[in-house]
C-alpha cells in the first residue's frame, strides 16, 4: 500500500527509485513485526504472563506507528505512540501489577473454550476476507483529502467534523464521572 | 567537494546523518561522564567538602575511573529475578533519551547541513512520544526485580512520569500558539533570505521555528513571553527526569535504594548514566524551547550561520546553555529536599494541570484580541 503512494513530483528518478523501494521493505518490516509481535500478545513464550503480552502489545503499537509514518499520517504515528503505547499501555500495566493478574495463566485449556476462540478467529478472518475480495484492486490511489500533517488535520476536525469531535469529549467525560461514582467508597 | 566523487543526495544524507549521529552521541555520552562528575564536585562545595579531586588534575579523570570500576566488578544476578526483563531494562533506560536528541536543533547550519539529526515536522510531539517510552524502562526494572521495595519504586515511577506528561505536554501548548500565529509566519517572510535553508517546508511544531521565533531579540525568548509555561515545563522536567526534589523512584530511605536495588555493576551504570542523558537532553529542550535555542540576539548571532565559523559559535552557544542548564539540575538537587508523594500528585494534577490550563486559554484570548 505505501509503496503505491506517488513519490513527490520534484525527486530524481533514481532517488524516487531508491525511495520506492525503501518504502516497500519498510512496509515488509514493520508489517511482519507488527503481525509477529501481535501473535507474541496471545502466544507469549513466558508462561501467559499478562505483564509481557503489554509489552508485546506496547511493542505491536510501536510497529504500527512506523506504518503510519510511511503512509504519511506522521500526526497519528505521533499521536499513537503518545496515547496508547505511552499511556494508555502504562495504566494496563498498572492494573495488572497491582491487582496481580495471575488467574488468566492457570485457566485450563477446556474444549469448549478452544472451540469458541476457533468459532471467532474464523468469523473474522471470515470478514477480513470479504472485505478485501470486496475492495476493488485499481491501481489508482486515491489521494486523501487530508494529508498526514497537524495543521489540515486539525483544521478538518474544528471546522467540518466539530460536532463528532464535541460528542466523542462528552463521551469522555461521562467516563470519568463514571469513575469517579465508582471510586468513591459511599456517594454524599 | 568539487575533487570529491560526485554523491547522489541519498547517500549524501545518509553520510552525513551518520556523521551528525556519530558526533552527537560522542558528545552526548563524555557529557554524561562529566555531568556526573560536575554533580559530585558541586554536591562536595555545597556541603563544604572537597569532593573527587584524586584522579587527574581537579580529578578531571574521575569518569574514567568511574567507568573502569562499573565495567569491571562482578555482575551479579540475583537468582530470582526475571532474566529477560533484568536484562532488558538497563537499555530501555538509555535508548530514548538517545532518541529524543535526534530532533533538538544544536546549531543552525554548517556548510550546507542543517545542524539537527532529524528534521520531523511532528517536531515536538516526537519528544514526548519518545519521553512516553522512557517509563517503560523504570516500570520493567522494577518488575523483573521480582522483590517488593524496586517493585514499588517502577510503580511510582510509572505514576510520577505519567502525570508529569500530562502537565509537561499542557505546558508548553501556549508556546507552539505563540509560534503557529499568522503573525509570526509573517516575520518569516520577511526574513526569508535568512532562514529559508532552515525553514522551508516546515510546520509550525518544528522546532527549528520556535527557535527562529525567539531569535528576534532577548525578550522573544519563550523564558519571558511565556514565563508561566516555562516554569511548569521546568519543574515537570525535574519530575520527568525522576531528579531530586522528585527523585521518589529511588528514594534511597524509603524503598532501600529502588527500581534499581537489585542491578549491580555496568547493568547499574546504565541506570545511572540514563539519568543523566536524560537531564541532558531535558536540558537541551529547555534551551531549545525556552531559551532561544542556539541564538543569541547580540553579535549578529541570531540568523543561520553563513560562514563555517559562526555555525561553530553556534553550536557552541548551544552547549553553554544546555551546561547552564545541567548545573541548574544539579544545584536544586542538592538545595531541596524530597516531595512526599501526595504532594507529588497533589502537585501535578492540582496545581499544574489546571495552571497549564488556565495559561493556554490566556494566550488564546490575548491572540485572539490582537
Amino acid at each position: 500500500m505505501a509503496a503505491r503512494r506517488a513519490p513527490p513530483a520534484n525527486c530524481p528518478a533514481a532517488q524516487s527509485l531508491n525511495l520506492e523501494l525503501m518504502q516497500e521493505f519498510l512496509f515488509y518490516f514493520f508489517a511482519i513485526l507488527t503481525l509477529v509481535f501481535g501473535l507474541l500478545v496471545v502466544a507469549s513464550p513466558s508462561r501467559r504472563n499478562p505483564a509481557a503480552s503489554v509489552f508485546f502489545l506496547v511493542l505491536t503499537l510501536v510497529c504500527l506507528a512506523g506504518l503510519f509514518v510511511l503512509l504519511h499520517a506522521f500526526f497519528l504515528a505521533a499521536v499513537q505512540i503518545i496515547v496508547y503505547a505511552g499511556a494508555v499501555m502504562v495504566l494496563f500495566l498498572f492494573v495488572i501489577m497491582f491487582l496481580n493478574v495471575q488467574q488468566e495463566s492457570h485457566r485450563p485449556r477446556t474444549g469448549t473454550r478452544m472451540a469458541l476462540s476457533v468459532l471467532i478467529a474464523g468469523a473474522i478472518v471470515a470478514l477480513l476476507s470479504r472485505a478485501l475480495g470486496a475492495a476493488s484492486a485499481s491501481p489508482a490511489f486515491p489521494q486523501p483529502a487530508v494529508e498526514g500533517g497537524t495543521g489540515p488535520l486539525g483544521t478538518v476536525l474544528f471546522t467540518e467534523y466539530v460536532l463528532p469531535f464535541e460528542v466523542i469529549s462528552v463521551l469522555i467525560l461521562v467516563a470519568i464521572i463514571g469513575v469517579v461514582c465508582l471510586g468513591k467508597k459511599e456517594l454524599k | 567537494m568539487t575533487t570529491l566523487n560526485p554523491m547522489t543526495p541519498d547517500v549524501q544524507f545518509a553520510l552525513y546523518s551518520a556523521l551528525k549521529i556519530v558526533i552527537a552521541m560522542a558528545v552526548l555520552l563524555s557529557m554524561v561522564a562529566y555531568t556526573v562528575l560536575a554533580e559530585r564536585r558541586i554536591a562536595a562545595w555545597i556541603q563544604d567538602r572537597v569532593g573527587p579531586n584524586r584522579v587527574g588534575p581537579w580529578g578531571l579523570l574521575q569518569p574514567l575511573a568511574d567507568a573502569v570500576k562499573a565495567l569491571l566488578k562482578e555482575n551479579l544476578v540475583p537468582a530470582h529475578v526475571r532474566k529477560v526483563s533484568y536484562w532488558l531494562a538497563p537499555m530501555l533506560v538509555m535508548i530514548p533519551s538517545l532518541l529524543a536528541l535526534t530532533i533538538i536543533p544544536f546549531g543552525s547550519t554548517l556548510g550546507l547541513q542543517k545542524m539537527v539529526i532529524a528534521d520531523l515536522n511532528v517536531g515536538v510531539l516526537f519528544t514526548f512520544g519518545v519521553a512516553a517510552m522512557t517509563v517503560y524502562g523504570l516500570v520493567l526494572a522494577g518488575y523483573a526485580a521480582n522483590s517488593k521495595y524496586p517493585f514499588l519504586g517502577g510503580l511510582r515511577s510509572g505514576a510520577q512520569m505519567i502525570s508529569y506528561e500530562v502537565a509537561m505536554a499542557l505546558s508548553i501548548v501556549p508556546v507552539f500558539m505563540l509560534v503557529g500565529n499568522p503573525e509570526f509566519s509573517g516575520w518569516i517572510a520577511d526574513r526569508a533570505n535568512a532562514w529559508h535553508p532552515l525553514l522551508a517546508n516546515t510546520s509550525p511544531l518544528n522546532l527549528n521555528r520556535v527557535v527562529a521565533y525567539q531569535a528576534g531579540g532577548f525578550f522573544h525568548w519563550m523564558l519571558f513571553q511565556q514565563p508561566l509555561a516555562f516554569i511548569l515545563f521546568l519543574v515537570a522536567a525535574f519530575a520527568e527526569t525522576n531528579r531530586l526534589p522528585f527523585d521518589l523512584p529511588e528514594a534511597e530511605q524509603e524503598l532501600a535504594g529502588g527500581y534499581n536495588t537489585e542491578y549491580s555493576s555496568i547493568k547499574f551504570a546504565l541506570f545511572f548514566m540514563g539519568e543523566y542523558a536524560n537531564m541532558i537532553v531535558a536540558s537541551g529542550l529547555i534551551v531549545t524551547l525556552f531559551l532561544g535555542g542556539w541564538t543569541l540576539p547580540w553579535f549578529g548571532l541570531n540568523h543561520p550561520a553563513a560562514t563555517f565559523a559562526v555555525g561553530l559559535v553556534h553550536i557552541a552557544v548551544f552547549l553553554i546553555k544546555v551546561v547552564a542548564v545541567v548545573v541548574l539540575f544539579i544545584w536544586v538537587r542538592w538545595m531541596w529536599p524530597r516531595f512526599r508523594y501526595d504532594q507529588l500528585m497533589d502537585l501535578a494534577w492540582q496545581r499544574f494541570v489546571p495552571l497549564a490550563l488556565v495559561n493556554i486559554m490566556i494566550t488564546a484570548v490575548v491572540l485572539w484580541a490582537q
